[in-house]
């Protein structure tokens, strides 16, 4: 087996909107940062991978127009996934680790701003029985939270708490579109208040992967992937008890999450009533850090977030914060579908 | 700083799908007021049905009549209804488990407030009053104080006469959308029936329409180019069949005009010249509608053809 890592991560500014920039004006500056800081050229890059949603652009195609960002002439080795960049990670980390390449750039960008992201993501749920129904996502997510409560999980101090403890992390994130004290706000769907839910924004972010002495030359503390496993729950709602994550547990497991205690955990936790549930999955103590970068409760830039959270705990290896970091992200209604990443600094390689 | 533009981008479809054997049971059930539900090989009733299990993905075909009244799982307030919801005043948001089926629906509940909304509670279905095969075919839940209905779910052979075997559920989704910089000059420019592109401060290629980036470099284009009016056919095509809803008599020549000064051909139809007539090297101008935004053709300017090696980069 190959040992891969990530060497390099970049994320934009979040903002509530970007008018002024198109897709390829967002992603650029990352793409640049990322590629100087590892002092890669583009057209040295083995293997590129972007996700994104042309949903929330309102056209088809529309990871086309960003690939004009990355150099995709003369022709480069590229793939997109339909999903957060999280996912575009896995399938460049599997293109590395079956020798089809050495590096890997993966970005991501999601500009919500266009749209009403509330009803765009209800055109991803199952078209038969929910998506004639619009429920949009906060509905979706505040079933979720009420089930929590109702199984007596959390209280509605915890899910406060939640927020104050990202928003208050966030202030030392200049990326983050909301910092500070952030009141709990009134509630938007009951159970939930402003506070337990993410904000909307445009985004983007980017890493560079690389494999074995290439990363080591890229990067003085590279974070080693040492496992990643991505897993989905039942499609139906009303099939899967909503208070428990066991696609998180099992993505976990396999990622060798529990092999090994781990001091920080960047958790896609879009609303604060998922962080509970992803701590029990994760069987995170209180020793864990958690989300020190204020996590999607702070940014939350649709398709990207996930990608983000690998990049924020790669970054606290790189700058010697962290020796063993969990990475989670999430697509899909309450925690359909979640991915963990397992990251570790040369030191803890034994 | 050129101004930004925006413009209101309307994305709407109409979502049509076929309907499996289970699916089509279950919504023409709801048409004919009767909810069906399947049985999982782990003897569990699902509803709604779904044709595989979730856990050992076998097929799953045993169906079973399940009672129209059942308890909220759990439930979310929804104080401002959107477009399209199923209803328009406040309502609640409710998983529920119909008695007779192990795992809940979701749909909404007509209540008159969040304090008469609980998990346990019970409830029955609302149906609507015009039944199509479709899940809107519940109107909403509303609450229910009566007997429980029958919690032995009753085999059911999932047959109907009529049976819906798909559904077209439309779809909208509203945007603005902005084209960013690059794209907003060019559009500006063309208002005064001009052509901007965008020159590459790093391999000098003058790109049009331009998208902000050199998608050779990978870096941002700013510097602004004018290009044309005039230009040379670099390829062309013949469109013998009519599109639809295209005033255009075929056939027609639609063509890469790489205009002067562009390092990057774009389309346009090429007409004022019999079809068969049209070739490479072909120098052509726009021509105008009155109002247009864009060019609606190009004609031949009648000066000497451009020599191949002239545009051979641009083909």
């Amino acid at each position: 087996m190959r040992d891969v890592a990530i060497v390099a991560f970049a994320q934009s500014p979040h903002r509530r909107r970007t008018d002024e920039l198109s897709e390829v004006d967002l992603l650029m500056p990352v793409l640049h940062q990322v590629l100087e800081t590892t002092g890669l050229k583009a057209n040295e890059i083995g293997f590129t991978c972007s996700g994104s949603a042309d949903y929330l652009a309102g056209r088809a195609f529309s990871f086309t127009m960003a690939l004009d960002g990355v150099g995709a002439h003369p022709p480069i080795s590229e793939s997109h996934v339909e999903m957060d960049g999280a996912w575009a990670l896995y399938e460049a980390w599997v293109k590395i680790m079956t020798g089809e390449a050495d590096t890997a750039l993966v970005y991501a960008y999601g500009k919500s701003s266009p749209g009403q992201v509330r009803d765009v993501l209800t055109r991803q749920l199952d078209p038969y029985y929910l998506a004639p129904l619009w429920p949009d996502s906060l509905a979706l997510a505040a079933l979720q939270a009420q089930a929590l409560l109702d199984a007596g999980h959390a209280d509605r101090a915890a899910l406060t708490a939640i927020a104050t403890r990202s928003r208050t992390d966030a202030a030392a994130n200049p990326y983050a579109q909301l910092t500070g004290d952030v009141p709990a706000g009134g509630l938007l769907v009951h159970p939930l208040r402003t506070g337990d839910c993410p904000p909307i924004g445009d985004g983007a972010a980017a890493v560079i992967l690389a494999a074995g002495d290439t990363a080591r030359a890229l990067c003085a503390r590279p974070a080693w992937i040492r496992g990643i496993d991505h897993r989905i729950e039942a499609h139906a709602l009303g099939v899967r008890d909503l208070t428990d994550s066991p696609s998180t547990r099992l993505a976990a497991r396999h990622a060798g999450a529990f092999e090994r205690p781990v001091d920080t955990a960047e958790l896609h936790a879009p609303f604060t009533s998922q962080e509970v549930i992803l701590r029990t999955a994760l069987d995170l103590g209180d020793d864990v850090r958690v989300n020190p970068s204020g996590g999607a409760l702070a940014a939350n830039p649709i398709m990207a977030a996930g990608l983000i959270r690998l990049g924020e705990a790669a970054a606290r290896i790189h700058r010697g914060a962290s020796v063993r970091a969990l990475a989670h992200a999430t697509s899909g209604p309450c925690l359909q579908q979640n991915l963990v990443a397992v990251l570790e600094g040369e030191s803890a390689h034994g | 700083m050129t101004e930004i533009l925006s413009a209101p981008l309307v994305v709407e479809f109409p979502f049509t799908r076929s309907l499996g054997p289970v699916q089509s049971a279950f919504l023409t059930g709801l048409r004919e007021r009767t909810v069906l539900g399947v049985r999982t090989d782990d003897g569990r009733v699902l509803v709604p049905p779904v044709e595989y299990d979730p856990v050992t993905a076998n097929e799953l075909r045993s169906l079973l009549r399940v009672a129209p009244t059942g308890t909220v799982t759990t439930w979310a307030w929804n104080p401002a209804p959107r477009r399209d919801q199923p209803l328009g005043t406040p309502f609640a948001w409710v998983l529920v488990r119909l008695d007779g089926a192990d795992t809940a629906l979701l749909h909404a509940l007509d209540a008159p407030g969040p304090d008469a909304v609980h998990t346990g509670m019970r409830v029955r279905i609302r149906w609507a009053a015009t039944r199509t095969g479709a899940i809107t075919d519940i109107a909403c839940f509303e609450p229910y104080d009566g007997e429980p209905g029958t919690t032995e779910p009753v085999p059911h052979g999932g047959e109907f006469t009529d049976s819906v075997t798909g559904i077209t559920v439309p779809a909208r989704l509203d945007y603005v959308h902005t084209p960013g910089r690059a794209q907003s000059a060019y559009l500006k420019a063309l208002e005064d029936h001009r052509t901007v592109g965008e020159r590459c401060p790093a391999c000098r290629k003058v790109y049009v329409p331009p998208r902000g980036a050199c998608p050779t470099c990978g870096i941002a284009t700013a510097e602004q180019v004018e290009v044309g009016p005039r230009g040379t056919v670099t390829t062309f095509c013949i469109v013998n069949i009519k599109a639809k809803n295209l005033d255009i008599d075929v056939p027609y020549v639609y063509a890469h005009i790489a205009l002067d000064g562009a390092d990057l051909a774009l389309h346009g139809r090429i007409a004022g010249i019999p079809y068969d007539q049209v070739r490479m090297g072909l120098r052509v101008e726009p021509v105008w509608a009155e109002g247009a935004r864009h060019p609606d053709h190009y004609r031949p300017t009648g000066e000497p053809d451009a020599g191949y090696d002239t545009y051979k980069e641009l083909v």
